[in-house]
């Protein structure tokens, strides 16, 4: 098949896999919404704003790890070995990642709602904000979406997960937390510009390893 | 590569100047800058733990990418073993850090979220352990070799850039950056830099030493099973 018509056929079968087992994404959505629950439950009246973005970020990083998750490690290795019959390597990765930032996309921004409702919502700079959560929901999603690939092929999946892929999203998150804190002291997007630079060429990158790394991996 | 590594001049070259680095390092007359005093001894021993690493570091990430390409055993073999070292030097680095910033920086670990280096350390130290524990999760030799090299890849180029933008949006507390002054500017007479690139040389040549021994053994145990992997 060729590369784009294979591409939108995976994401075609990913949606239609979402939409068949709904019990998936609510889930996640649940867990969510526990998440925002207890941190609303702790709160109680205010809270400092670094307090706020640090929990907001770590929100979206334990949903993006859960939801992400399942991209390879649910597929069991007969149905990937059908999967690598049918379509290329680079079609496969770049089919998973569009899909996981996709749903990162659509989680972040019900985060953003249920966060903002129950903790307050501090940001005055909204441009910028959004730009980092599109950004971060992108970096989140390739990093999973990769480290999914190479823990799949391990035993013990699930701890392999958080321990391979966190330590390289420090970075990332040190940067999107600065861009926030900064959203909420003044609405200037030109002190942000540089951050949300440096955000884009991590993003391209990150999507870039994936792309040159994962053919090596995904034969048995 | 290996052949030369059987030679025995580099290590008696790296013996005595670990001797040197050790005796001499401990005598050195300093040039007792205020606060630093004579904790500046620490550079003969603290930093070259961190030249030692990132070399091995880096002639591993060589292997794994020749591994992927070649698929030759031998390399996987190196560039594991290397990283064992490298690791160990690592945590070398991080107690003589600690021990250094606790007389300079305050106390032993207040400045470990807000210096980037440290960070960027940790943060290295963290993505290493975790390659050995996705190691021990695979049984299948070539298959944890190929995992382990793509994973060994991945996270180090995105590390390294990361790294080295981080602390562009930082100020970091080690010399060099952030306004403070580097070695050189102490080192008027010379005398550090006089023991400072022997110990440098002592303790990466002592890294390749150690990881050669480990390769070797490792190959002993593929001979045990009669495969030939060199």
């Amino acid at each position: 098949m060729r590369f784009w018509p294979s591409v939108i056929a995976l994401l075609r079968k990913d949606l239609l896999l979402e939409w068949r087992l709904k019990y998936a994404i609510s889930g996640i959505l649940l867990y969510m919404l526990c998440i925002v629950f207890i941190l609303f439950l702790t709160f109680s009246d205010s809270v400092s704003d670094p307090v706020w973005v640090v929990l907001f970020w770590i929100v979206i990083l334990f949903t993006a790890v859960n939801a992400v998750a399942k991209s390879f490690l649910l597929e069991g290795p007969a149905r990937q070995l059908y999967y690598y019959t049918v379509a290329g390597p680079h079609a496969i990765i770049l089919a998973k990642i569009i899909y996981n930032m996709a749903v990162m996309l659509v989680l972040s921004a019900l985060a953003v709602c249920f966060y903002g409702i129950t903790c307050g919502f501090p940001i005055v700079d909204d441009t910028s904000f959004m730009l980092a959560l599109l950004l971060g929901a992108t970096a989140f999603a390739s990093v999973f979406s990769m480290i999914s690939a190479i823990a799949g092929k391990a035993s013990n999946s699930g701890t392999l997960m958080a321990i391979l892929s966190f330590p390289m999203l420090i970075p990332v998150l040190i940067i999107l937390i600065r861009i926030t804190l900064k959203a909420i002291a003044a609405n200037d997007g030109a002190a942000n510009a540089q951050d949300l630079l440096y955000l884009t060429g991590l993003n391209i990158l990150i999507i870039g390893m994936a792309l040159i790394l994962f053919p090596y991996l995904w034969r048995d | 590569m290996l052949k030369q590594l059987h030679n025995k001049w580099w290590k008696v070259l790296c013996v005595v100047l670990l001797l040197y680095t050790f005796g001499y390092g401990l005598f050195v007359p300093t040039p007792n800058v205020v606060l630093l005093h004579e904790t500046i001894r620490n550079l003969f021993f603290h930093v070259p733990c961190w030249f030692a690493m990132l070399l091995l570091m880096l002639t591993s990430l060589i292997y794994s990418v020749m591994y992927l390409r070649k698929g030759r055993m031998i390399y996987d073999v190196v560039a594991t073993n290397m990283l064992k070292v490298a690791l160990l030097f690592g945590v070398l680095g991080y107690i003589t850090g600690m021990l250094w910033g606790s007389y300079t920086w305050g106390n032993l670990t207040s400045w470990m979220t807000s210096d980037t280096k440290t960070l960027g350390a940790a943060i290295g130290l963290l993505i290493y352990f975790a390659y050995f524990i996705l190691r021990g999760s695979i049984d299948d030799e070539e298959k944890r070799a190929r995992v382990s090299a793509v994973y060994s890849i991945f996270a180090f180029v995105l590390l390294n850039v990361a790294i080295n933008v981080v602390p562009r949006l930082k100020d970091s507390l080690h010399p060099g950056s952030g306004g403070n002054a580097t070695f050189t500017v102490y080192d008027l007479d010379s005398h550090l830099r006089m023991v400072f690139y022997p110990a440098v040389f002592a303790y990466t040549t002592l890294g390749l030493w150690i990881s050669s021994l480990l390769i070797r053994i490792s190959i002993l145990h593929y001979k045990q099973h009669h495969i030939d992997i060199e």
